[in-house]
């Protein structure tokens, strides 16, 4: 490949004093700063950048902005490396290092090329057509479509790049850094409002960045663009946003945009790489410009072959020719400005080949005026050329423009230029339920109804010329700002003061014609990146896919990264042409955010890894880890799990603890279960309709046990209440459930009954608790409190006592979770590590023993206690779980009463909660296990229910479990069956009740 | 009595005085960003009806305080102040060590009226989050608009931060912002600011 450099002396926005080094496939190049990654590969002469998704087909830049569907890149290296980069947006760094994408070995030499060779076999639809059968082979299909597709490569490491997100706030939203927007911009910033002004480019001023001859204002448009951006940048309430798309319109005017805050710097720099704003704006302006439409001729995809506007964007902007000689095709006359600013810098015009019969107006004659050859009623037919073009055939068009009347000219050329009218950036609007309209004059969609809070301005609304822009903008932002409230002076409108040249009308053709049949010979292509041809529009169009959903579906039209920016208007028209139908009628599709792809990393910002989700932690939450306990997630909650001493594992540890609780003294962090405070004249009234129970009866200072369900009967929460006072009580929930406990209270509270008289307020984390469980317990705790006397009679079982523990003030409640003698000491949250800390060191002649949330599951199971959410799944009702006991007869309501009376709730044989002890003492069943009564060699098998909770317990001397069963309880005694993938489990089926069955041990 | 060095607020395990004396008075001066924690401050929880004088005057005596009943203000009155929490909720907040004499004084005021106050003020520490990036940081986590137009000192809200339930209120022009958050949340919290004010200039505040 020789060297080429199509670089122009003396144009562009460049900065040629910073030459700067990036390497491409393998091979280094020199840009400079103000370079995009593929204006440099252009200046090089690069104009091979990769391969289309389907056929292989060689590809170079088409565009040069964010619609580029050819020029997609991999990105960077290692773990930064990142796929599908459009190069038409990726700004020259030094070091850059990208490659092409869809090619093997090489993007010169491609094996995948075959399938353009065997593309007749590759119409529309041949996935669905060919991979459907048999159905089950669909995975093993998809992974070979997969990695024949191979549109870049996804990192295999995490990513080291730091992510930002933010929300934000302002009156006015401007989308679009164009004329349009920044007139937008002024306007309402003058007028006092808060303003955003965001803009995809590295520069605001849109299409006035490659305009040479307009002036606004008086100067030139470019130093208008600089003097209007330096007067926003004074604004205190302003915001310019650069390098930020805005990505999505949703409801209510919340606006997401992805600013790329170092990208453009390369890996490495200061700062976070990009940042995720989700803004709210009182107003929005959307001023997002057009997106030329390419042409749909034979063979419009070869590398060289690019939109008009990109051929003057690179040549103006970028000091860039697109080739050495260059080949204009249009319907329309802004592509002539292309040709006479490349033709000024001194860049041969091979011809202008135009679809109009009448070409004619200012624009036309200037060219001819040049020496331009004009071709009127003419359409290029074929082109030539593998890694960029090397010439194309013209024929003269017959009157009504659907054939060409033959005669083939070659005409030599390494660039074209094609123009087939402007598209209305609509992608924001529509994202907002904008409705569309179909404008005539632009052929194409507009704006149509407004949406409350959203104007748009500009060539969005179809308005080219930029004085039209400029005013519209302007008037947009001062409606915006004066709906937002802001109604200071905003001044005149910007004029134009040197305009460009009218245009006179287009001529659209849809599909241009050639002397072959569509479908042979070239490919039409309309969507560059999907590989949809007009050819297999039409065939869409015969096998019934008329619908244009339909259409999309099955070309895949419009779904590639790029959605279809340059391809949805054509293929729709074509579509319509078909059907004999206006395009209006044919309609659009859906347009979703994003409008261009947003990395992952950016919407998590810093939420991840440990930051990912709240981390809560208990007052002691030091001291555990200190002993090297490993945590149980429990909600966000992290709790102590066991305490592991050197060289034990998990079953040594828990074993350890669990006899150490029966024996002496074990201490249990029980900080996180839930507490409501309740006070008022209607607490008890409360406690009767939401428990199952009855609590008016409960006298001071007692407690009790409490099951909740739901209005359907099952059981959804537990815990113990206290009564402190005549009109208020402390309830007690399960650790998970504390927050949703609270919100059924106050749902009853503020809909049902909202006459009663209770306040619940949440006291969770107003304490510090610490259970103290085991026949030492009461010597252990004596030797701390002087102030609560603590034998059976002064403090019995299910009672509260007042006083203080180490000094602390504290709340102690004997209730119990394992079936010992328990002291449930609440203190201060912030005394409760001090009182951790005495307790322990107190309790070390008792051999006091930390134990986790494993052990406590391991002693609760051997008495036979729930866990909700462990026994239960929110199909179980008390009787289901053989706790009929705790149902009142005599309440004449509670919450799941009614419940119980259904048919299927009253029924004998539900899944019951039993126990279930192995024929193998020393087995183990898993969780989770199925149980069945009779046995097969293989499933499916009649299930009966499954074990909800299964220990080794060294108390008991045997494994322990307990399961929902079917009919459970009428089966006592039987022998059921539980059968794993390796083996089957023997059991048979108990009371769920395995230790201390008389409950002597409550009291020591 | 316990003696208070055996107390120990959510985020004593960050040793924030001890990073606070460290720091040389240039950095503090060069800060951009102030971050501390707030603890053991006196919190009660006060519901009741503000339609009824009673329960308004009740208050008044008790705590010499008018509650605000404008959503999200705070009414501060000597050394307390009230935060509108809901249209028959607030949070009195004031120097750690009142709460028992303050919430015994309300109860007693509020005999017989269906109002209640409820000591919370181990529930829950406070969080300074001070300078010129103050607005920028919270803005990353905080949905709420905090432009000095709409948010103010003297205004409140709950709302979430990094996950977790938080009450904020601003306290001046700097802007000085205080963040209430539940303790078990506070690490976690207090981890979530540091890390986002990674390209700021951080003092801690004690």
């Amino acid at each position: 490949m020789t060297r080429r450099n199509l670089r122009l002396a003396d144009r562009g926005r460049l900065d040629r004093s910073q030459p700067i080094r990036f390497i491409f496939n393998g091979r280094t190049y020199y840009g400079y700063k103000g370079d995009t990654l593929a204006s440099a590969l252009i200046a090089n002469g690069v104009a091979l950048v990769g391969r289309s998704f389907k056929y292989h087909r060689p590809r170079g830049i088409m565009t040069a902005g964010s619609e580029e569907p050819n020029g997609l890149v991999q990105l960077g290296q290692g773990a930064r490396t990142e796929p599908n980069i459009r190069a038409t947006q990726i700004e020259l760094y030094d070091g850059l290092v990208a490659a092409s994408q869809n090619c093997w070995p090489s993007v010169g030499f491609d094996l995948g090329a075959t399938n353009n060779l065997l593309s007749r076999f590759f119409p529309a639809g041949f996935y669905y057509k060919t991979f459907m059968w048999p159905a089950s082979f669909w995975m093993k299909y998809e992974y070979f479509i997969r990695r024949a597709a191979g549109l870049g490569k996804a990192p295999g490491e995490p990513d080291p790049d730091r992510y930002d997100k933010t929300y934000a706030h302002c009156d006015v939203l401007v989308a679009g850094g164009g004329p349009a927007g920044i007139a937008a911009a002024l306007a309402a910033a003058r007028a006092g409002a808060r303003v955003v002004l965001a803009d995809e480019q590295a520069e605001f001023g849109g299409q006035l960045l490659h305009s040479r001859s307009e002036e606004i204002a008086g100067r030139p448009a470019v130093d208008w663009v600089a003097a209007a951006v330096a007067e926003l940048s004074t604004m205190p309430e302003v915001t310019l946003l650069r390098r930020t798309t805005a990505f999505a319109y949703q409801d209510h005017n919340f606006v997401e945009l992805v600013e790329r805050v170092t990208d453009h710097l390369g890996p490495g720099a200061d700062g976070p790489r990009q940042r995720y704003w989700r803004l709210r704006a009182r107003q929005v302006v959307l001023a997002a410009g057009a997106i030329e439409r390419p042409l749909v001729f034979a063979d419009n995809d070869r590398p060289g072959i690019m939109l008009a506007s990109a051929g003057r964007a690179y040549a103006n902007r970028y000091g860039v020719a697109v080739g050495d000689k260059v080949l204009v095709f249009t319907g329309n006359d802004s592509a002539y400005r292309a040709a006479l600013d490349l033709a000024e810098a001194g860049t041969a015009i091979a011809a202008i080949v135009d679809l109009r019969p009448d070409a004619g107006g200012p624009l036309v004659a200037e060219a001819r005026g040049k020496g331009i050859e004009v071709l009127a009623a003419h359409a290029v037919t074929a082109t030539r050329g593998s890694a960029r073009l090397e010439g194309v055939t013209v024929m003269p068009l017959n009157a009504a423009g659907d054939g060409v009347t033959g005669g083939g000219r070659q005409i030599a050329c390494d660039a074209l230029l094609m123009s087939g009218g402007w598209n209305p950036a609509i992608h924001l609007f529509s994202h907002n339920r904008g409705k569309l309209r179909f404008d005539e004059r632009v052929q194409s969609f507009v704006p149509g109804e407004p949406v409350r809070g959203c104007h748009t301005a500009g060539a969005m609304n179809g308005a080219f010329e930029t004085a039209d822009c400029l005013a519209q903008g302007f008037a947009a932002g001062r409606k915006a700002a004066s709906e937002a409230g802001a109604s200071g002076e905003a001044g005149s409108v910007p004029t134009v003061t040197r305009a460009e040249p009218a245009e006179s009308p287009d001529r659209v053709l849809w599909i241009v014609p050639s002397d072959k049949p569509l479908g042979e010979g070239g490919k039409h292509f309309v969507d560059h990146q999907n590989d949809v041809t007009a050819a297999d529009v039409a065939l869409a169009h015969r096998e019934g896919y008329r619908s244009v959903e339909h259409l999309k579906r099955y070309t895949t039209m419009g779904m590639g990264t790029d959605q279809g920016k340059t391809s949805n208007v054509n293929a729709l028209a074509i579509m319509a042409a078909l059907r004999d139908r206006q395009i209006p009628e044919v309609g659009h599709t859906t347009f979703r955010p994003p409008f261009a792809p947003v990395t992952i990393g950016a919407f998590s910002g810093h939420d991840k890894g440990d930051l990912f989700d709240p981390i809560r932690k208990t007052p002691m939450h030091g001291w555990h880890e200190k002993t090297g306990a490993p945590f149980e997630d429990v909600g966000q909650w992290k709790r102590a799990w066991y305490y592991p001493k050197p060289g034990e594992d998990m079953h040594a540890a828990v074993a350890r603890e669990v006899k150490a609780v029966r024996a002496g003294v074990g201490i249990v962090d029980a900080s996180t279960l839930g507490k409501i405070d309740i006070k008022g004249s209607d607490a008890a009234r409360l406690l009767n309709m939401v428990y199952t129970n009855a609590w008016s009866k409960l006298e001071i200072g007692r407690c009790r046990y409490g099951l909740m369900c739901g209005e359907d009967g099952m059981v959804f929460d537990d815990g113990v209440t206290t009564r402190l006072g005549e009109q208020h009580f402390l309830m007690s929930t399960t650790t998970g459930n504390a927050a949703r406990v609270l919100g059924w209270l106050e749902e009853w509270l503020q809909c049902e009954w909202p006459d009663w008289q209770v306040h619940c307020t949440s006291v969770t984390e107003q304490f510090a608790t610490v259970g103290l469980n085991g026949p030492m317990a009461r010597k252990l705790l004596a030797e701390l409190t002087d102030d609560i006397p603590l034998d059976d009679a002064a403090f019995p079982f299910m009672s509260i006592r007042e006083g203080h523990v180490a000094g602390i003030a504290a709340r102690v409640m004997r209730i119990s979770f394992t079936g010992e003698l328990t002291f449930e000491i609440n203190v201060a949250a912030s005394y409760g590590l001090a009182l951790w800390e005495a307790l322990m060191a107190a309790g070390e002649k008792y051999g006091i023993t930390p134990y986790g949330t494993e052990a406590m599951h391991v002693l609760r199971a051997e008495k036979g206690f729930i866990i909700v959410g462990q026994e239960t799944d929110g199909t179980q009702t008390p009787q289901d779980l053989d706790m009929a006991w705790i149902v009142s007869k005599q309440k004449p309501d509670h919450l799941g009463k009614r419940s119980f009376l259904r048919t299927d709730t009253a029924r004998p044989d539900r899944k019951h909660l039993v126990g279930l002890l192995t024929e193998n003492p020393s087995e183990v069943i898993p969780e989770g296990g199925q149980v069945v009564a009779e046995l097969k060699n293989q499933p499916p098998m009649t299930m009966l229910g499954h074990v909800t909770s299964s220990y080794y317990s060294p108390n008991v001397g045997r494994s322990i479990a307990m399961a929902v069963v079917k009919n459970g309880r009428n089966r006592m005694g039987d022998t059921v069956y539980v059968p794993l993938v390796d083996r089957v489990i023997r059991a048979k089926v108990t009371e769920p009740r395995f230790f201390d069955l008389e409950g002597a041990r409550l009291n020591g | 009595m316990v003696e208070s060095y055996r107390r120990r607020s959510p985020l004593a395990s960050f040793g924030l005085p001890a990073r606070a004396a460290a720091q040389s008075p240039e950095a503090v001066a060069d800060a951009d960003l102030q971050l501390g924690e707030r603890p053991h401050r006196c919190q009660i929880n006060l519901r009741g009806n503000p339609q009824d004088g009673r329960f308004l005057e009740a208050v008044r005596n008790a705590a010499g305080l008018a509650l605000p009943t404008e959503p999200n203000r705070v009414a501060a009155a000597g050394e307390l102040k009230a935060l509108w929490l809901g249209p028959d909720e607030w949070l009195i907040l004031g120097p750690g060590g009142r709460e028992t004499e303050l919430v015994g004084t309300l109860a007693r005021g509020l005999q017989g009226q269906h109002a209640g106050a409820t000591d919370v003020s181990e529930a829950r520490t406070w969080i300074l989050v001070a300078g010129g990036r103050a607005r920028a940081l919270l803005a990353r986590g905080i949905p709420l608009d905090l432009h000095p137009r709409e948010f103010r000192p003297g205004h409140c809200a709950q709302t979430g931060l990094a996950g977790a339930n938080i009450i904020l209120q601003q306290t001046d022009d700097r802007p000085s912002y205080e963040i209430g958050v539940t303790n078990s949340f506070a690490d976690h919290l207090w981890h979530w600011l540091e890390r986002g004010a990674i390209d700021y200039r951080v003092a801690i505040s004690v």
